[in-house]
């Protein structure tokens, strides 16, 4: 009896309690920056697309929401065309974890809702941003030791001129 | 008749129908605020059209009747549970004088009569709904309503015999100096619980018992017809809180506000109260709900009856 009217007391004062709800679309929730959501592809600093179409995030998927196809211009590896059907993708972040070149990134947005399945497949057109996300100074060329037009071999960061074996100086 | 008491008595209906209604979204809010988030507050201001959207929606709802079920008792079952509830109003007074019915001097006697022919919606509800949720259900519904029917009638037997007449606005006025709910707490104990169970609101909500019985007596109801019980246990909410405020907290009085005022205040609260019951307890089993029934809440009637009759001689006899 007591217990019961002790119950009613404490939940008739839970009236004064702040509310937990999150009023969304109008009181935006807190997102953090590695929140996974929208999965985005960067460019490095130079405004270059970072994707070098190693297809290692395709790999990764365990949905198979990532289709690419590799293309070659100057030495540099890019995707011809890159699509992600987000309407498969689970946002694992397996894709970013695995990327070498830190081209493909997950971001706080997760507002993608369609009328239409298709219009959830998105081209590399949707998915590059303009800037270099998470990683604002990292270059892929800048320290792999692949020469593109520009870089001769042996002149990236933290590499040394490739050794001459015919010369006998030390 | 004049056409005015006409016109009450097809308004009166409508009023309470849209009054029920809007207890839907009231009671969502309201559970809403005690369990901190908000409830429906989209639609309209503070989200009081939800009940209108609630209505339409239900409205548009395939009406299902199941192939197996008696289909005219089927039928038959929620009406009657509407109509109870919106007849027992005629004889509730809001102010003096007014009232469909005016001044009945059994008022009480037939708003008993209508609650008990509201077992009726639940049990043939349950019956012919040919389903073994439903059937539970059903006969869960008629032990309970029936018990507790018997000693809602005997707690009621305090006011009776302090005010000296079934008639309602007979026993509002015997309160001008006190409320019986100071003389009759114990009735006014028994009176609220039965209620509860008459309503069969939580905590006593066993005919329904979604976890038991996915929706007990009207597991195979649909559309509108699910929308009559739905709205017929909101109305019996309103009623029986205001009987609580006619019998036990003396109905339009109160100073300063006018009586009407006073009246929708009260009644206003017992709802209220109801709501709070549902936000906080927990159903118990059903072999407790009898037991309680029988074991402790009839002798505390019974016993109240006694001491309002032996009381009552004395004071007579001095």
């Amino acid at each position: 009896m007591f217990n019961t009217l002790r119950t009613l007391l404490l939940t008739a004062l839970h009236a004064f309690h702040r509310r937990a709800t999150v009023q969304y679309p109008e009181q935006q929730p807190y997102l953090p920056p590695r929140y996974r959501g929208r999965i985005v592809l960067s460019r490095d600093p130079d405004g270059e697309e970072r994707c070098v179409a190693c297809n290692l995030c395709a790999v990764a998927c365990p949905v198979d929401c990532i289709s690419l196809q590799k293309t070659e211009t100057d030495g540099r590896w890019r995707p011809e065309y890159f699509r992600i059907n987000f309407s498969r993708c689970i946002f694992c972040g397996f894709c970013e974890e695995a990327c070498p070149t830190y081209a493909i990134q997950l971001t706080p947005d997760f507002e993608m809702g369609e009328y239409a399945r298709p219009n959830l497949v998105y081209e590399k057109e949707d998915l590059l941003i303009s800037g270099t996300g998470k990683y604002p100074d990292y270059s892929f060329y800048n320290v792999a030791g692949i020469p593109i037009p520009g870089k001769e071999r042996g002149a990236s960061e933290r590499e040394r001129p490739p050794i001459d074996l015919h010369s006998l100086l030390p | 008749m004049t056409s005015s008491a006409l016109l009450t008595i097809i308004l009166t209906p409508l009023l309470l129908l849209a009054l029920a209604t809007l207890l839907t979204w009231v009671e969502r809010r309201l559970l809403g605020l005690w369990q901190d988030r908000h409830g429906p507050n989209r639609v309209g201001p503070g989200g009081m059209f939800q009940a209108v959207a609630d209505g339409i929606k239900i409205l548009f709802k395939q009406d299902w009747i199941p192939p197996f079920a008696d289909r005219d008792v089927f039928i038959l079952a929620p009406a009657i549970g509407m109509m109870t509830a919106l007849l027992s109003f005629a004889v509730i007074p809001i102010t003096m004088g007014t009232g469909i019915a005016g001044d009945l001097n059994v008022g009480l006697l037939f708003i008993l009569a209508m609650m008990g022919l509201g077992v009726y919606a639940v049990v043939l509800a349950g019956w012919s709904s040919n389903s073994k949720f439903a059937l539970l259900g059903g006969m869960r519904a008629a032990a309970q309503m029936i018990s507790y029917e018997v000693f809602m009638g005997l707690a009621l037997l305090g006011v009776v015999m302090m005010a000296g007449s079934f008639s309602l606005h007979d026993i509002v006025t015997a309160q001008a100096g006190l409320w019986f709910i100071i003389p009759q707490c114990l009735g006014f104990g028994v009176f609220l619980l039965a209620g509860i169970a008459e309503t069969h609101r939580l905590p006593f909500d066993l005919p329904e018992g979604e976890n038991e019985l996915g929706a007990g007596f009207h597991t195979e109801y649909s559309g509108m017809k699910f929308g009559m019980f739905f709205i017929a246990e909101y109305a019996g909410i309103v009623l029986v809180s205001s009987l609580v405020t006619t019998l036990y907290l003396g109905g339009w009085r109160g100073p300063l506000l006018p009586p009407a005022v006073w009246f929708l205040l009260k009644t206003g609260g017992m709802v209220a109260f109801f709501i709070l019951l549902r936000a906080s307890l927990p159903r118990p089993r059903y072999d407790q709900l009898m037991a309680l029934g029988w074991k402790v809440l009839l002798p505390l009637s019974l016993l109240n009856v006694m001491a309002t009759g032996t009381i009552l001689m004395l004071r007579a006899s001095l």
